[in-house]
């Protein structure tokens, strides 16, 4: 069966354009809305990179486990990087490992990594408000990823660091939370919250101020109190936090970091990519490439006239001629959006990716047949 | 009838044409809220100090509560005998409509919490709230909506309604007769392909997940319109 992607007047990227664009690359962030192949397109790329000689980590922060899927690993993903076993060619020191984000495990290990004694340490990792952010609720798991990508940046272990962020709307929070976390450190109320412990007033007292006051009124005076004591406990940490905070936007805006946009050729998904396109712009940063998953292929003109008999057939191709034509027509705007960067087609195939096979054939879609000597 | 959409995206409105519609955003709803609890003033001091970026940023799920807590006043002002809400993906739903029992778990007093209570209360009520997961005849998607059905069960206690299965293609197969054109032929062969795909995978849903199943049949466009939905919905009836 041929699976050909069409030759498309809205731009297709030659085989060797995805490479160059990742060329020098040490963290590859895959962004773009849900079921578009997104966490594939990770795997995919992951999985060239080292095949041309590079160790790799692949980290997913999507709370589904699409990651596990796509590599096949049926035992799922944990938050220390997995080794997988790759068909490399011999001598060749490419490594690929995949992870996925365990937010509370990290934002443990942050706390002890930055808490000047184990004592402080267990403080903050007792209470109640810090077990509530620290869980499963919007908001940290972002900052959690942030700081993991940071601490894989800085692993020996690894060259490179793709990255799989969930769905837009939050992955757009993944780019702004470390700045919302530098902000908040920042922030004149953290300021107020952390001034009494100097002046050795009780928390009560600070409570009673009026605009926590306020506050109070709106999220409750537990968690008020709660919230207090967190940011007691967590005085004389905060530059800790706002130094790694700061790391991550500066690594985020450096030419190591490369923004690859991943969409399939429906118009809610494209609305989508074009949002997350514009918001990067408005950030100053560019995209490197922009991946389209699950195009409908192309097959190529008959050479046989339509009777009675091959009807059924035509009629068949010509809906499938159809649809990849108002495909392309539907991407032409995202692909001005992106331009310069190559636009890469990867055809709808015969059956979902669930193995390493499955990957490699999209590599060699993406990237041509064989890489060059790592 | 009014439809509901959870973050300003335009494709919702133009797909239920004539139909109510409403963009809902988080906030908008603390705002709303705060103004509704005399708090206006408060809301626009809040505001402008960006203190409330720091309150959703210290208490996080408020955002959550709030837009819960707006379509559960929506479904009580009885002005709509359906609301239909465009929900968050597959992971992000369990987070989303967990928001409440974790609030109830850290806020032990004060109008949040008497708000987490009505909310939980709607989502545990299978006459108020049902939630439609909907997904696609494919292996991930179908795993993903196994999943997330076995995490809302278990963990939010929400009554599940049908499962929406999308794009659906069964058609039976082209036959490809010996000598077949070449371009027909691997045409032909793509899309018996992707039927047999979409055959197993339902008989993998309905083999994991015993609730019913409404099909939508495979449009061929590249973009539903308004019309589109429209035929797809006088199917059902």
């Amino acid at each position: 069966m041929s699976t050909t992607a069409p030759d498309s007047p809205t731009g297709r990227a030659d085989l060797g354009d995805l490479a160059a664009a990742l060329a020098g690359a040490q963290v590859v962030v895959c962004c773009g809305s849900g079921g578009v192949g997104k966490t594939t397109t990770a795997a995919v790329l992951g999985l060239e990179l080292a095949r041309r000689g590079q160790r790799v980590v692949v980290v997913t922060i999507d709370p589904a486990k699409r990651l596990a899927d796509a590599l096949g690993l049926t035992g799922g993903l944990t938050n220390e990087p997995a080794r997988l076993d790759l068909d490399l060619p011999p001598g060749s020191r490419g490594e690929l490992w995949a992870t996925m984000l365990d937010t509370a495990a990290t934002f443990d290990g942050l706390v002890r990594a930055n808490a000047p004694t184990a004592e402080q340490a267990e403080r903050i990792l007792s209470n109640r408000f810090y077990r509530n952010i620290a869980g499963a609720l919007s908001g940290t798991q972002e900052y959690m990823a942030a700081e993991r990508l940071h601490a894989l940046h800085r692993d020996d272990r690894f060259d490179v660091v793709v990255v799989d962020t969930p769905p837009t709307r939050n992955a757009l929070d993944f780019l702004e939370a470390p700045g919302t976390l530098a902000r908040f450190l920042d922030h004149p109320l953290f300021k107020l919250l952390m001034m009494p412990t100097r002046r050795g007033m009780k928390v009560l007292n600070v409570a009673a101020q009026p605009v926590l006051r306020t506050i109070g009124k709106v999220v409750g005076g537990d968690v008020l109190a709660d919230a207090i004591a967190f940011f007691q406990a967590f005085d004389g940490m905060e530059t800790g936090f706002r130094d790694r905070a700061d790391a991550v936007m500066t690594l985020l805006r450096s030419d190591v970091t490369r923004f690859v946009l991943v969409a399939a050729p429906q118009r809610d998904t494209i609305d989508e990519a074009r949002y997350f396109a514009s918001r990067l712009a408005s950030s100053s940063l560019s995209v490197a490439a922009l991946v389209v998953n699950r195009s409908t292929p192309t097959f190529g003109t008959p050479t046989v006239a339509r009777t009675r008999a091959n009807a059924a057939l035509w009629a068949n191709l010509d809906e499938l001629v159809a649809t990849s034509e108002a495909e392309h027509a539907q991407l032409g705007d995202l692909v001005r959006d992106v331009d310069p960067a190559p636009v890469c087609w990867v055809p709808m195939l015969s059956s979902d990716v669930h193995d390493q096979s499955g990957l490699d054939e999209i590599r060699r879609l993406l990237f041509g047949p064989e890489p060059g000597n790592g | 009838m009014l439809a509901v959409d959870l973050d300003g995206k335009p494709t919702l409105g133009t797909l239920v044409g004539d139909l109510p519609h409403l963009s809902l955003t988080a906030p908008d709803a603390l705002a709303e809220y705060l103004e509704t609890h005399g708090l206006r003033r408060v809301a626009k001091r809040l505001a402008a100090s960006g203190i409330i970026d720091v309150v959703s940023t210290a208490a996080p799920g408020i955002d959550d509560i709030v837009v819960l807590g707006k379509l559960k006043q929506l479904e009580r002002s009885g002005d709509h005998d359906l609301i239909v809400v465009d929900g968050p993906a597959a992971g992000h739903a369990i987070t989303f409509l967990l928001a409440a029992r974790g609030l109830l778990d850290t806020v032990r007093g004060g109008p949040i919490r008497t708000q987490a209570l009505d909310v939980l209360e709607m989502l545990g009520d299978p006459a108020r709230c049902q939630v439609v997961l909907v997904t696609l005849p494919e292996t991930t998607p179908v795993n993903e909506l196994v999943e997330t059905a076995y995490a809302l069960e278990e963990r939010v206690g929400v009554q599940l309604g049908p499962v929406v299965v999308n794009g659906v293609d069964t058609g039976d197969d082209l036959a490809i007769p010996a000598g077949t054109d070449p371009a027909l032929a691997a045409a032909a062969a793509f899309r018996n392909s992707r039927r047999d795909v979409h055959r197993r995978e339902l008989e993998r849903l309905t083999d994991a997940l015993a609730l019913d199943q409404i099909l939508l049949p495979h449009v061929v466009t590249a973009g539903l319109t308004a019309d589109d939905v429209a035929r797809l919905a006088a199917g059902l009836a």
